[in-house]
């Protein structure tokens, strides 16, 4: 799916009766989920639930590790990525990852940006400097960064090494971009920013954020899925979901009886 | 009210009798050190001159220089090197990077630190029988440095894997999940910052090498030779054996001969370590996280 047009899905990411195990622990129970096109999706639910479990499922990661075994099924954008003919290094471009820790690589700003369309020959010396400031540009970053483009991406703050993390993604051009817990190493400031950075992408990607933060999943999603002990309990609105939850779980959660 | 009781005064002598015996054990440690050095310096000391250094020995190894081992010596660890360093560095990012975590990997590690526990001079008749008889290399460096690489390969194993493995987790998986292979990863993120621990870990081994006179005494190190190796299919003098030749097996060596050798053979050492620890604060002055 490289290549070709892909007409607008419905759905980026639809899962059916996935089940996952790690060894004899079971992880994830009969989810179906179908993730709405180009917008932005927060998962809650308390620790241990599955739900960044479910979100490292989408990119296939989670076999890394490799006591993994997964049933089910799970399409993005129409395309059943556990198929036969599947290059598992397609996935990981067309599904890029945000983790908790910013995690940018030791090298320059400029290098980390490239590092994704070096890995898939996107880039050329010509093109090379407009896919940096495309992609700083996207993330807010530019401005701030444009003169030392050759800094240690571990010398900026950890905000802006995780808005980094988000523009190195982007020169791949992927369809979604799974965030675990993107703003949970940040302070309310950096939270802020990242946050609005989100709505900022919104539209153009097809987000997914794992969040533990209530008040963030309300603030910067569009809609929630409420997950608990492996199984996805709801899956509304988000307004629809903190305002008037369909489930006594899901109330109790949003209320903090449990968590 | 800030007064020292009983207990604060017992704790205190406790403190500074502790610390006294940790500090003389620290001691200690340096006097040999100290004593090897300075013996050397004092008894060989008259022996060195830039002539000791670059003429061959004469008078049947009472008098003249070292330069035939000297000059062996490095074609012995150079050839070690070349040996070695590849299979070694290849070997640990395989285990550090693709083996899976399994018994195999495991019965694996085991056995590189048995090797590392096995006596030099078994080392030595085991290079008798694999290079100099079963490969034919006949008593040459090249069986000599074939002994010294396998001797010292888990060396380089160990010092390479543990540098890999310092490269913080997070890198990789950074570069996983962008679709990086393995390879991509460990050529573009893995190696370049483990370099530094890699080489030094390979200068150790150099340092360690130098010394060693058990493995090449039978594979491919000589008493005496008049002339310098041409090629690897030559046998050599070295300077760990010509030391043991002149200090026990020849009558009438001037006393201060074998240090001077000493003095030449431990320089050479120190000198390697003093290049692997500025190289270590040179590399890590650019260390990158």
């Amino acid at each position: 799916m490289a290549n070709e047009v892909t007409p607008t899905v419905e759905h980026a990411i639809e899962t059916s009766k996935l089940n996952l195990w790690y060894g004899t622990f079971q992880a994830l129970f009969d989810v179906d989920l179908a993730i709405k096109n180009g917008i932005v999706t927060s998962m809650i639910g308390p620790s241990g639930c599955g739900k960044s479990t479910f979100l490292r499922s989408v990119n296939r990661i989670v076999e890394r590790l490799g006591y993994v075994r997964t049933t089910g099924r799970i399409d993005v954008h129409g395309h059943d990525i556990f198929g036969e003919d599947v290059e598992l290094v397609q996935v990981r471009k067309q599904v890029g990852m945000v983790f908790q820790r910013p995690n940018p690589l030791p090298l320059s700003i400029r290098d980390n940006v490239l590092f994704g369309a070096r890995t898939h020959r996107l880039e050329t010396k010509s093109t090379r400097d407009e896919i940096v400031q495309s992609a700083l540009e996207q993330v807010l970053l530019w401005d701030s960064v444009k003169d030392r483009l050759g800094a240690r991406a571990t010398t900026l703050s950890l905000e802006e090494q995780q808005k980094l993390c988000i523009a190195r993604l982007l020169p791949v051009k992927p369809r979604v971009l799974l965030m675990d817990e993107p703003c949970s190493a940040l302070d309310p400031k950096g939270t802020e920013a990242v946050e609005e950075l989100i709505w900022e992408l919104r539209g153009q990607y097809t987000i997914l954020i794992v969040t533990h933060n209530m008040a963030q999943a309300r603030r910067a999603s569009d809609e929630c899925v409420f997950m608990l002990m492996g199984k996805v309990i709801e899956h509304t609105r988000t307004e629809e979901m903190f305002v008037a939850p369909a489930h006594r779980e899901t109330a109790d959660y949003i209320e903090g009886r449990y968590g | 009210m800030f007064e020292a009781t009983e207990l604060n005064d017992r704790n205190r002598r406790a403190e500074r009798l502790w610390r006294w015996l940790f500090g003389m054990m620290t001691g200690l440690l340096i006097v040999p050190v100290v004593l090897i050095l300075g013996v050397l310096i004092v008894k060989g000391g008259p022996a060195l001159s830039i002539d000791f250094l670059f003429t061959e020995p004469t008078d049947g190894m009472r008098a003249g220089g070292v330069f035939p081992a000297l000059i062996g010596t490095i074609w012995l660890v150079a050839v070690a090197l070349l040996v070695s360093v590849p299979i070694g560095v290849a070997a640990a990012v395989y285990l550090s990077e693709y083996a899976p975590d399994n018994w195999l990997t495991r019965l694996i590690n085991l056995c590189i630190i048995n090797l590392a526990g096995v006596p030099s001079i078994v080392h030595a008749l085991f290079g008798v029988g694999a290079f100099v008889l079963f490969f034919k290399f006949g008593i040459s460096i090249l069986a000599a440095s074939c002994t010294l690489a396998v001797l010292t390969l888990p060396v380089v194993i160990v010092a390479t894997r543990e540098s890999l493995q310092a490269v913080p987790q997070a890198f990789r998986e950074a570069c996983w999940n962008m679709g990086a292979t393995r390879w991509q990863t460990i050529r573009r993120v893995v190696l370049p910052n483990s370099i530094s621990g890699i080489l030094t870990g390979v200068i150790l081994e150099v340092s360690r090498t130098t010394g060693e006179t058990a493995p090449i005494m039978f594979t491919g190190a000589v008493f005496l030779l008049p002339f310098l190796p041409q090629s690897v299919f030559d046998p050599t003098m070295a300077m760990s054996l010509h030391l043991f030749v002149v200090s026990t097996q020849v009558p009438g060596v001037p006393d201060e001969l074998p240090y001077g050798v000493a003095l030449v053979l431990i320089g050479m050492v120190l000198c390697m370590n003093a290049l692997s620890i500025a190289f270590r604060v040179y590399l890590r002055g650019k260390k990158k996280w």
